[in-house]
């Protein structure tokens, strides 16, 4: 049973596993549905409660626990056995480091998620109904589907100042305006500069989630609406701000609010291709830092607490958004 | 849609089938080359003291991954093929940043290959480490020095055996590109200095090559750099009150031993081969930095012993009279031999007879010699049972011979043993930016100096 | 219904949607079909035409220059000899005198793997490893998300707005504790704390997802289902989950990706053995501790994407216009 049910080891024995959860996992849904919808007068808020209750539990266990335990953590010393109040805010705030992080990673926040999102948008409208639609969205998408480990290493053959096509094409240009011997930058090391050109590969990776979901959601709009808006003689510009943008507004706000928490809480670019310091850190690597390898639970706690303190602002942005689309509803 | 339904059903199996026919290819494969195992054919009476394990498992948690995990691997076979014992092996680069998380949700390995002694400390601070068994501790006062003891006891109690060494204190160079130049081996620092300036002279390349890049862990190069220099130039008594932080990370004694280093790496004319100026240090990979040696781009290349296996890796014959050999970084006293050193120590968190039946193995002579005939290079020990011969590079053999050279003063890589938010984190930053941003040598000491814990 | 069969495919036939902003509701699907109506179409559809080459030309060039980086690698995975990535630019071994440099050596080394490790066994774990993983997530968050969507109740927005702010509690928070109840429960160390976990962590965004497209499903449609009696759960599946395919794929595709590229939840749950960990980790490995391995890394990072590539390219289909009417009809 151990075997077959917990630790298989042939490909066989793994599959069938697979499988068997699989299965498992439609047998139990079914009967809950189906004791769900044996009586039909059934109190709305029990039927609410059977759709809810399974994401709930796992998330509840999965995310919920560990950030109260987080919360818990950050007024606790590095072992978490001894109750310290604010004393690990008030460790990160002296930080002469800190406001150099903390604006880096408002940079993130703000500029990622805009700046992959207009990019998708665009390039969704483009290519939509295209010929070459299919091929050039693959484009896109291409970098999503490449792990991070690829995506450090295309990106090295970038920067690299010896061998990058950046450092190159900088070389070549400076040419073209007589400076013969142009060294190109270091763009990975010269201060503020780089956190730009980390916030690049974190956009050309996001960009394809954009198109991705934009691309689905402009296929949504009704044909009908764009068709009584050309006959009104609307096109091109004017269709794309008056017609399409509002019409997927509410997949603009999942996908910038997306890319946002995705940017906030990405450290393995800055963490994998600048290695140490030059000034572009994110509070996301400073916590996994402490948390991971200083060891020092409580001023990771609170690191990781200053994130959920910096999401604040989109969520209310969010609110905001669900309350005005309920009204139109 | 039942339509599309069944095509994805249909899609679904087909992969299923394919991943099934892929899977069951492999397995054969690994049957196939599974056979032939010398094992069957050693000799077990050096096993007999350890019994009769056959139905028991130990499991085991490295940092070794890939071939140099193999041969970890490969080491225990005729350990396992003896006595009947099944090893089951998990080596993970992230082992350093999950280990602790690992101990404290009570899912840690029964035995565990600390990379650091710092790390050990924090491990042995849970109370879920157990000191060392009898049988081992008495391996370790048996085969290795009283120094080495020391680096895996906490508070006096041994908790772990050293397991594999590197010696620190080397510099790479081309015999062949020396000979032809008309180089000589230096023998004290000044005579190093000397010959970079003529390398320098002659113009046929830059004198050294250095990169310190490592993703995440970007910095530990030139700490070792550091180290070596504080040896140099401070001395090891210092070195000990440095590491110990008896005296501050911002003593004159250690402002100067970096001053001494920048007259090396941080003089535009002696770096960085083929590759660009000071700040480029910062941007190589330490993988990649020495190699330009090969292409005759530079002459003189600081690295650890395990770095031959890169050299290896590039085809290069690594050998006193090859393409590729290493020297002593020599102090400015001929008389003192100061050499640094690193290594990794195995703790246990399980006494069962077996586990402590394996720990003992690993503290052996047999396991160090088994090990050292299963790896191609990059691997030595401090563990003096070891044949020397066995060490299949000639660089390991080097390495081991000075590890064993009773006139050198070993010491252990000072970073590892300082706090982690020193030695692996603000020592790492402070020395990027003495490279990226060329920041004064007393500014990185002080920075380094406040971020040591207060307590 | 006929002419409009006759004119085109299915997706000519769309049932109405709200319009933003001008409050009105309508109801029912709209017949369309109208002989002047057709000829606007017609009209507009050549205007298209027009303005689609264009944007084509700009769409390429934008994908030429997104791919470029990616290109790169490419070709820094085919070229033999590691002296060289290390030292020239990969455009150098586009230059026709330097065509000889090119090889298969270094996926040939990636696929046979090294000492015990073989790669087909990692790439089974990882199959086994994901489509649970998407699976199970995906179902419980259209659940979720139509609870939320269809099913006043009272304090639905703040447990949604909660359970989306959850997307920014980083994964290494949740480690230790997950792991400390896995090993409670006597499950660490399979596949089963793996599948959970990778439900758990893509629950948030896959809910605040879906629930947007569960959204944008006609009130009317569903209102019409309830009127006839349909419960909650033959509306779900009746109504909203054939709706939903497009948004399905898309979310599956992102899902997919993350489980599949993922190191960090199978390292820290399963553990780095040939028994439970993903190509990835097999793949990190080959990266090694000793050496420089772009060239492995490369052909590695290629290797990888060959199943998301093809997951993408194969769900990218079901991302088409039209499927709302058909599936309506049916």
């Amino acid at each position: 049973m151990d075997e077959l049910l917990l630790h298989p080891t042939t490909a066989g024995g793994k599959l069938l596993l697979m499988i068997i959860a699989i299965a498992l996992f439609a047998l139990v849904m079914a009967l809950v549905l189906i004791l769900a919808d044996r009586p039909r007068r059934r109190p709305r808020w029990v039927t609410a409660a059977v759709f809810l209750f399974p994401a709930l539990a796992l998330v509840a266990f999965g995310l919920i626990y560990p950030a109260l335990v987080t919360i818990r953590n950050s007024f606790f010393d590095q072992t978490s056995d001894d109750f310290v109040g604010l004393k690990n805010f008030g460790f990160i705030l002296r930080d002469p480091e800190f406001l150099t992080t903390l604006r880096n990673t408002v940079a993130w926040v703000v500029l990622v998620p805009l700046l992959s999102t207009v990019i998708g948008l665009v390039y969704a409208v483009l290519v939509d109904r295209a010929k070459v639609e299919k091929f050039a969205k693959t484009l896109i998408f291409l970098p999503m589907a490449i792990s991070m480990v690829g995506a450090s290493i295309i990106w090295k053959f970038v920067y690299d100042n010896r061998v990058g096509a950046l450092s190159r094409a900088y070389v070549t240009v400076a040419g073209w305006f007589g400076s013969e011997d142009a060294q190109a930058p270091y763009w990975l090391i010269d201060a503020p500069w780089n956190t730009f050109f980390l916030m690049v590969v974190m956009i050309w990776i996001q960009a394809g989630f954009a198109m991705t979901v934009l691309s689905a959601s402009i296929k949504a709009i009704p044909d009908d609406i764009i068709e009584a808006a050309r006959l009104d003689g609307v096109t091109g510009i004017k269709m794309f701000r008056h017609v399409t943008v509002p019409m997927i507004r509410p997949s603009l706000v999942v996908v910038l609010t997306t890319v946002a928490m995705t940017a906030l809480k990405a450290f393995d670019i800055v963490r994998t291709m600048q290695g140490r310091l030059y000034h572009a850190s994110v509070v996301a690597n400073d916590f996994y830092t402490w948390s991971f390898n200083n060891n020092d639970k409580g001023v990771g706690a609170a690191l990781a607490v200053l994130l959920f303190v910096i999401v604040v602002p989109v969520i209310a942005y969010n609110v905001r958004q669900l309350k005005l689309t309920e009204d139109i509803r | 849609m039942k339509r599309s339904l069944g095509r994805v059903v249909v899609a679904a199996g087909m992969g299923l089938v394919l991943a099934g026919a892929v899977a069951a290819c492999g397995t054969d494969d690994k049957e196939a080359g599974g056979g032939g195992d010398s094992a069957t054919t050693a000799d077990c009476s050096a096993y007999e003291q350890y019994g009769d394990l056959s139905g028991k498992s130990v499991t085991v948690y490295t940092t070794f991954v890939d071939t140099e995990g193999a041969s970890y691997e490969e080491s225990f076979k005729p350990f396992a093929a003896c006595t009947g014992l099944t090893v089951k092996y998990e080596g993970s680069k992230s082992l350093t940043a999950d280990v602790l998380g690992r101990i404290e949700a009570g899912a840690v390995a029964d035995i565990v290959a600390f990379p650091q002694p710092g790390l050990l400390q924090q491990a042995v601070a849970t109370g879920k480490v157990l000191p060392v068994p009898a049988a081992v501790a008495q391996n370790v006062d048996q085969y290795w020095t009283a120094s080495w003891r020391n680096y895996g006891s906490v508070g006096g109690t041994l908790y772990a055996a050293p397991l594999g060494a590197s010696v620190k204190s080397l510099v790479w160079y081309s015999p062949s590109a020396f000979t032809q130049y008309g180089y000589e081996v230096p023998q004290t620092w000044d005579d190093l200095l000397t010959l970079t300036a003529d390398i320098a002279a002659d113009g046929q390349a830059k004198p050294w090559c250095a990169g310190i890049a490592d993703g995440d862990a970007t910095g530990w190069v030139a700490t070792d750099w550091v180290e070596d220099m504080v040896l140099r130039s401070a001395g090891p008594q210092a070195y000990d009150q440095w590491v110990n932080h008896e005296i501050r990370f911002n003593d004159p004694k250690i402002v100067d031993s970096l001053k001494e280093m920048s007259k090396i790496l941080r003089n535009d004319s002696y770096v960085n081969a083929g590759i660009g100026d000071i700040v480029s240090i910062a941007a190589t990979p330490w993988t990649d930095a020495g190699t330009p040696i090969l292409d005759g781009q530079c002459f003189l290349h600081r690295q650890a012993s395990f770095y031959g296996g890169n050299f290896a890796a590039e085809n290069a014959d690594v050998g006193e009279n090859g393409d590729i050999w290493a020297f002593y970084l020599p102090s400015s006293d001929p008389s003192s031999k100061p050499i640094l050193g690193a290594g990794d120590f195995v703790a246990a968190f399980a006494d069962r007879p077996e586990v402590v039946a394996f720990q003992t193995f690993l503290s052996s002579p047999e396991w160090a010699n088994e090990k050292a005939k299963v790896t191609d290079g990059g691997w030595t020990t401090a563990n003096n049972g070891l044949v020397k011969s066995n060490l299949k590079s000639a660089v390991d053999q080097l390495a081991y011979g000075l590890l064993a050279d009773p006139s050198a003063e070993f010491r252990f890589d000072g970073s590892d043993l300082m706090p982690a938010v020193v030695g692996s984190d603000a020592f790492w930053k402070q020395m990027t930016a003495y490279f990226a941003e060329v920041k004064p040598e007393q500014d990185v000491a002080d920075a380094i100096e406040a971020a040591w814990p207060k307590d | 219904m006929t002419a409009a069969r006759i004119a085109g495919p299915a997706k000519n036939n769309q049932p109405a949607k709200t319009k933003p902003g001008d409050g009105s509701r309508e109801d029912g699907i709209v017949q369309n079909g109208g002989p002047r109506q057709r000829l606007g179409r017609r009209a507009a559809r050549a205007r298209r035409v027009l303005t689609s080459s264009a944007a084509s030309t700009i769409a390429i060039c934008v994908g030429v220059l997104w791919s470029v980086p990616t290109f790169g690698l490419l070709v820094t995975s085919f070229r033999g000899s590691v002296q060289d990535i290390r030292t020239t630019g990969w455009w150098e071994a586009l230059k026709p005198s330097n065509w000889g440099g090119f090889s298969l050596d270094h996926y040939g080394t990636v696929l046979s793997g090294t000492g015990t490790a073989n790669l087909a066994d990692y790439f089974v774990n990882s199959i086994v490893m994901t489509l649970p993983a998407v699976v199970i997530p995906i179902f419980l968050a259209l659940l979720a998300a139509y609870a939320f969507a269809w099913i006043p109740f009272r304090g639905s927005n703040i447990l949604f707005v909660g359970i989306f702010a959850l997307q920014v509690v980083p994964i290494q928070v949740a480690m230790v504790p997950l792991l400390t109840q896995y090993v409670n429960l006597g499950l660490n160390s399979s596949f089963w704390v793996l599948w959970l976990s990778h439900a758990m962590f893509g629950l948030p965004l896959a809910i605040f997802l879906l629930h947007n497209f569960m959204k944008e499903i006609p009130r009317s449609l569903v209102e019409a289902a309830r009127v006839d009696g349909a419960g909650h759960v033959t509306t779900f599946f009746r109504i909203i989950l054939p709706l939903m395919v497009p948004a399905i794929a898309s979310f599956a595709i992102f899902q997919f990706l993350w489980v599949w590229n993922d190191l960090l939840v199978a390292l820290a749950f399963g553990g780095n053995t040939p028994d439970l960990a993903p190509i990835t980790a097999r793949l990190s490995d080959m990266a090694g501790s000793l050496g420089s391995r772009w060239h492995l890394l490369a052909a590695g990072a290629f290797v990888s994407t060959i199943v998301p590539m093809g997951v993408f390219l194969a769900l990218q289909r079901y991302f088409v216009r039209g499927l709302l009417a058909g599936s309506v009809k049916g």
